[in-house]
């Protein structure tokens, strides 16, 4: 009996986002109230499978280059250690054949003792070699397996916004979650398993020819049927393999949005159709595993019918055999002896295959992460830039996130150091581009931004990011202390420095209100503050980083009026000797700059002093008067 | 070996079509706690399939049986017809062998064929009924419990009991009935080389229970540093540009190694100790073998035993090994899944309590009226609503202002229900609405919330959450009213998929479609909570305009943070701390209550704001 149904587990994190359903599919039918959504890339690329597969073999290859030394010696043990344990029912056959037969006839012991003796070192040997295989195999897989963490997360962090944009943070989790974990899973269970049974295969075969050659050959003869049904079992476990995480996927995304969002499942009376499609769900899911589970139904015993066949048979002839005396009786039980080992193995690889499959489809994924090319690299010969004064240019610069959109269609704009500018404008005007092309989230199409004069391309992203800070809507808070989060601006602050920094944009207060103050543990995603306090407090992380060019996308949506205008108040000094461009939908924000560009297209259509704009008329002072009358 | 004509997914419907409206089929816990309560309770989910569940274990024990039985037939073909020279026996024998080899295959196929249908039907069942309580649990319960530990719960605790009752427990069973038969036969056989056996198991045994322990304790470490890992992960890629704008990318990548190193050191504590107790559990047999081949010899050698029994011998006590290195494997596992049973029935036994009422309400008028309200969370000290008392007639739109943290998020909760005061009443038409059916009380009031919720289906299915039998034309009505036409221009237009695994939507564009999915239902009351915030100017001022129209002859609950969107209102309450201290008209609020002018004028005059804090300090 061998460990069965554990590799047939689905994977419980969401894997993939689940593929889009094609339109003609016949389940897009009954799944249509999930909508269309874009292919997903990786199935396209999916097509190109040669690639993929040299492109994860040169990741292996690279990855274990520096064990090859290592892996030499794991080879040699593993042999030997096969060729030890081929040693014990050949020894017992020795033992029986030339070992009792003296015995029998009362004579002397001298060649049972040799094969025992040989027998005790077999074992040894075994047990030495199994040991070394094990633990050095299981150093090189643990080894291997950080490493790639470490260089598949670091990718991450290097890869540019515009990638981040388009492969999902969900993506991206599941490269570095659920792709790691099928990889660990095959080096702590499959690939030890793996690397003998295809060593015993291949062993017991000599050995058995060795032994008696026509038995031998019958044995091998039944390894057609084995074959056959390994590649029934590979090519329908394939297909199987895709769709149980599919259905997986679907249980768990329907699951998860239904209890993240039980507030608006439950104001809107969702309940029953929700528990249909979850039930449909369900059932699929339970369908796709009724066909795993039966696969393993088929071929394990399918082997176990294929193996007790052969040892009948072998039984059957190899008892005429001994009866007509050209074969032994040790030699008819070293038969049986390794056509255990022989068949036991195979059982497993069907085990071993899907968590080979999911091992190398992880690595596929991954290999091709790690050669994603960087769109915004840094300088291989960085210009060193030390204290920044904050004067930007941009020049003749053009942007477009899809190609022939252009949304900066030639961008000519000069803030001296220290300046407030404020960008209005309405939806898609291109604010929001100008201030990600300061942050250098993403290169110009064309035309250069610079920072006191120097190309953001040939600024090494330390002296950028010391010198740029951008704040932005998305309130993101870290798991960990109050403090902790503040000290995100400025690593190793001090306590009175996070204080101060709180102080200045008026978060102070409410911290101190907190059980723990300062060491309050924002709960996960910061669940526990309101949307306002999580803006104060990235609005007091941006204050001790203390940039000198400061940028604030829609940074004070979240705030309420007396909130907000305290943070107007810290504001005005704050940014009294630095270079700050905001961006907000409330015009009180940005009354305070020194001076307004008014967008639009991609095109500045106004630039002045906010006084003058209106004193002048246009686009921003019809925008200031609804504004006003908006504050009835 | 079905029980019937009905299909499993037919069966799958019929048993579990109605989870939502009904208790779930886990037996009460009883009053004497025993350690596999927890499991048994999931008796009634086995039962439907019983007959299956019967099949697969007599197919077990007719397998285990004829392993054992195997190894005694080449013992009788080895000193019978070959001893003999008896050519018949030797066929006869053979074919025996053969097919007895040929049944313990059939057996074990069937087994895992009837075994697949009914423990994934069973565990499907399971799965439908907590999804179902899930469902009806209020929502203080989802507040307390993050989703990702009630999907471990719904997935990985229910496939570890899955596989307990499906192969752990069967396995239990049968090695322990193999271990007794074979060592028994092989002590009968002869005694000696049985007791060597018997001798060489107990250290086999006591090393696989005590090595066990060690192993789950890594086991278990490697999964929690595995999700240390992973929150790491989870945390950095969802804040990546975060990270990138402050260029932090250096702490964040060492906190990961930290973490992953952590990992890492434990998974190579795990390898030495897999290593070592595999090397035990090969290195035992190979020497009992050694002994046995000894002892076999020499006795064979005096006649005290034959050479089919010697084979017979050796292959039985290989048999063993399986079986007894799996037993400490197989208690663990019936530890997890006693474990994993027990955070199951932890979530179907958490009280419902927020429940449905016996009345129901026909074409309500939609007075409301908040008496004496208090609430408090359950882990609060104090309350956060307190002594509120307001009353909102029929068709009036009631503005709601206060600061951060004053309660307005909760008070909008109150009214659907989605959480229950626990103090005082909230009446309409001068019932209780604890007094209504859910259903009924939820269709009358539609609640648009500050943060919106879309999940990720359709444009059209997100739409129409409250009232899956909209018209079309209904649909464009609310969606103009909205002004989230947008939804026309997205690639597949109302069939676009959106949420997290579909488009990505602007904050605006979420909140204009919540708002959308609110006015479709056509409630008699309509809470906003703050549903405007993303907004730009233009925007705003197009959906207040339709709104306008919207809660003519709706009774209306608007919370508020700009004074565009009270001007919705016909009276405005001013909450604060946790109560309502004053109601009026804008203007009336405006004109003589200072906590109220500072919370909605926002015209910031910064030089007199500095020449006011410039007195202050002079002070």
């Amino acid at each position: 009996m061998t460990v069965e149904d554990t590799s047939t587990e689905e994977n419980p994190s969401v894997e993939e986002a689940p593929e889009s359903v094609d339109r003609s599919d016949e389940t897009a039918r009954d799944l249509e109230w999930r909508g269309v959504a874009a292919e997903q890339r990786e199935a396209l690329s999916e097509r190109a499978g040669i690639k993929l597969v040299a492109r994860s073999r040169a990741l292996l290859r690279d990855l274990l280059h520096p064990y090859r030394f290592s892996i030499g010696l794991l080879v040699v043990a593993v042999v030997v250690e096969n060729l030890a344990r081929l040693a014990t029912p050949w020894l017992v056959q020795r033992g029986i054949d030339f070992g009792v037969p003296p015995l029998l006839a009362g004579g002397s012991a001298a060649t049972l003792v040799v094969v025992v003796a040989s027998m005790v070192v077999a074992v040894a040997v075994q047990t030495v070699t199994r040991i070394f295989f094990l633990r050095l195999s299981g150093q090189i897989g643990q080894d291997v397996l950080l490493e790639l963490r470490r260089r598949v997360f670091r990718k991450f962090l290097r890869l540019d916004v515009a990638f981040h944009d388009s492969y999902t943070s969900g993506r991206a989790v599941s490269r570095l979650t659920s792709d790691m974990d099928a990889i660990a899973e095959l080096l702590q269970g499959g690939f030890d398993g793996l690397v003998n049974a295809v060593l015993s295969i291949v062993g017991v075969s000599v050995m058995l020819l060795l032994l008696d050659w026509r038995l031998g050959l019958l044995c091998l003869g039944s390894m057609a049927f084995v074959v056959l049904l390994l590649r029934w079992f590979r090519r329908e476990s394939a297909t199987n393999y895709r769709s149980v995480r599919e259905a997986s996927a679907m249980v768990i995304v329907q699951f998860v949005e239904t209890m993240t969002g039980i507030k608006a499942v439950q104001a809107y009376r969702r309940e029953p159709r929700n528990q249909d499609l979850f039930m449909d769900l369900a059932d699929r899911f339970r369908a796709i595993n009724v066909r795993t589970f039966r696969l393993f139904a088929v071929f394990q015993p399918g082997i176990r019918i294929i193996g007790n066949t052969a040892t009948g048979i072998v039984l059957l002839i190899g008892g005429l055999f001994v009866l007509n005396g050209s074969m032994t009786v040790g030699v008819l039980a070293a038969f049986l002896l390794y056509l255990r080992q022989f068949f036991e193995p195979m059982q497993d690889i069907s085990q071993f295959y899907s968590s080979f499959q999911s091992a190398i489809s992880a690595l596929e994924k991954l290999s091709g992460v790690l050669e994603q090319e960087d769109g915004v690299p840094e300088p291989s010969d960085p210009t060193p830039l030390p204290q920044a004064h904050g004067a930007l240019d941009f020049d003749d610069v053009e942007f477009s996130y899809v190609p022939g959109v252009p949304v900066l269609p030639g961008l000519e704009l000069h803030v001296p150091a220290g300046q407030t500018v404020a960008l209005v404008g309405t939806t898609g005007a291109g604010k929001t581009t100008i201030a990600k092309l300061i942050s250098r989230f993403y290169d110009p199409t064309s035309g250069t931004v610079r920072l006191d004069g120097v190309d953001l391309r040939d600024l090494a992203d330390g002296d950028l990011r010391r010198a740029v800070t951008m704040v932005t809507q998305e309130n993101v808070v870290f798991a960990g202390t109050i403090a902790d989060n503040i000290a995100f601006g400025k690593p190793g602050a001090s306590r009175e420095e996070i204080e101060a920094a709180a102080r200045v944009v008026g978060a102070h207060t409410f911290i101190e209100a907190l059980p723990d103050t300062y060491d309050t543990d924002v709960a996960k995603r910061g669940g526990r503050l309101s949307a306002g306090q999580r803006q104060l407090l990235v609005f007091a992380r941006a204050v001790l980083a203390d940039p000198r060019v400061l940028i604030l996308d829609e940074a004070t949506s979240s705030l309420d009026i007396p909130s907000e205008r305290a943070v107007q108040r810290a504001l005005q000094t704050l940014l009294a000797d630095r270079t700050a461009v905001i961006i907000a939908h409330r015009l009180s924000t940005v009354e305070i700059a020194d001076r307004i560009l008014v967008l639009e297209h991609g095109r500045i259509i106004e630039d002045g002093h906010p006084a003058d704009l209106l004193a002048t008329g246009g686009h921003y002072a019809s925008l200031h008067e609804s504004w006003l009358s908006s504050l009835a | 070996m079905r029980a019937g004509p009905m299909s499993a997914s037919e069966r799958v419907r019929v048993l579990y079509g109605d989870s939502l409206t009904r208790p779930p089929s886990l037996r009460h816990a009883p009053e004497r706690q025993v350690p596999l309560t927890s499991l048994l309770r999931f008796g009634p989910y086995i039962r439907p399939y019983r007959v299956r569940f019967v099949v697969m274990f007599l197919a077990a024990l007719g397998g285990t049986g004829i392993s054992i039985v195997i190894p005694l037939v080449t013992r009788q073909l080895i000193d019978g017809p070959i001893a003999a020279g008896n050519r018949q026996g030797v066929f006869a024998l053979g074919a025996v062998a053969l097919g007895l080899g040929l049944v313990e295959g059939g057996l074990a196929f069937l087994r895992r064929w009837v075994m697949a249908i009914a423990t994934l039907g069973s565990e499907t069942g399971v799965r439908l009924d907590m999804y179902a309580k899930l469902q009806r649990l209020p929502w203080g319960f989802h507040a307390r419990w993050e989703s990702g530990q009630l999907l471990s719960r719904i997935m990985n605790d229910l496939s570890t009991m899955r596989r307990f009752i499906g192969f752990g427990l069967l396995m239990i069973v049968m090695n322990l009935l193999q271990i007794v038969v074979v060592t028994s036969l092989l002590l009968h056989l002869y005694w000696p080389m049985g007791l060597v056996v018997a001798v060489a198991a107990v250290p086999v045994v006591l090393v696989c229970l005590v090595n066990e322990r060690t192993y789950t304790r890594l086991s278990r470490g490697i999964q929690d540093q595995t999700g240390d890992v992973a929150s790491t992960v989870e945390e950095s890629m969802q804040s990546v540009r975060v990270i990138k704008a402050f260029g932090r990318s250096q702490l964040v990548y060492d906190m990961f190694d930290r973490r992953a190193k952590v990992l890492y050191a434990t998974s190579l504590a795990r390898v030495r100790n897999t290593s070592r107790f595999w090397t035990f559990l090969e290195v035992i047999p190979g020497l009992a073998l050694v002994a046995v081949l000894t002892i076999g010899a020499f006795a064979a050698a005096q006649h005290h035993l034959t050479l089919g029994t010697l084979v017979a011998f050796i292959t039985m006590m290989l048999s063993l090994i399986w079986p007894v290195a799996a037993l400490g494997f197989l208690l663990s596992m019936t530890q997890d899944a006693m474990t994993a049973a027990d955070r199951v029935t932890e979530i179907f036994d958490e009280p419902e309590a927020i429940a449905d009422g016996p009345l129901h309400l026909e074409d309500p008028r939609g007075e409301i009226v908040f008496d004496h309200v208090s609430y408090r969370f359950p882990d609060a000290s104090e309350d956060v609503l307190h002594d509120l008392t307001l009353h909102v007639r029929a068709g009036e739109t009631i503005g709601i202002v206060g600061g951060t943290g004053s309660g307005k998020t909760v008070l909008t909760s109150l009214v659907a229900r989605l959480v229950d005061v626990t103090g005082g009443c909230i009446t309409i038409d001068d019932v209780d609405i604890r007094e209504l059916k859910l259903a009924n009380l939820r269709s009358i009031v539609a609640t648009a919330f500050e943060d919106p919720t879309l999940f990720s289906m359709s444009v059209r299915e997100n739409l129409t959450l409250g009232r899956p039998e909209a018209t079309e034309e209904e649909i464009e009505e609310a969606l103009e009213t909205a002004q989230a036409g947008f939804v026309h221009d997205l690639p597949w237009g109302l069939d676009t998929r959106i949420g997290e695994q579909g488009m990505s939507l602007s904050g605006g564009q979420r909140q204009r479609l919540a708002l959308a999915r609110a006015i479709l239902v056509k409630p008699r009351v309509l809470v906003l909570d703050d549903t405007l915030s993303a907004l730009d100017i233009h925007t705003e001022a197009l959906v207040e305009e339709a709104l306008k129209r919207v809660l003519v002859g709706v009774t209306g609950l608007v919370v508020a943070h700009r004074a565009s969107t009270v001007m919705l209102a016909d009276r405005v309450a001013l909450l604060q701390n946790g109560t309502i201290t004053h109601v009026g008209t804008h203007r009336e609020l405006l004109a003589s209550v200072p906590e109220y002018r500072d919370l909605l004028s926002a015209s910031f005059d910064a030089e007199s704001e500095l020449d006011e804090l410039e007195r202050e300090v002079a002070q």
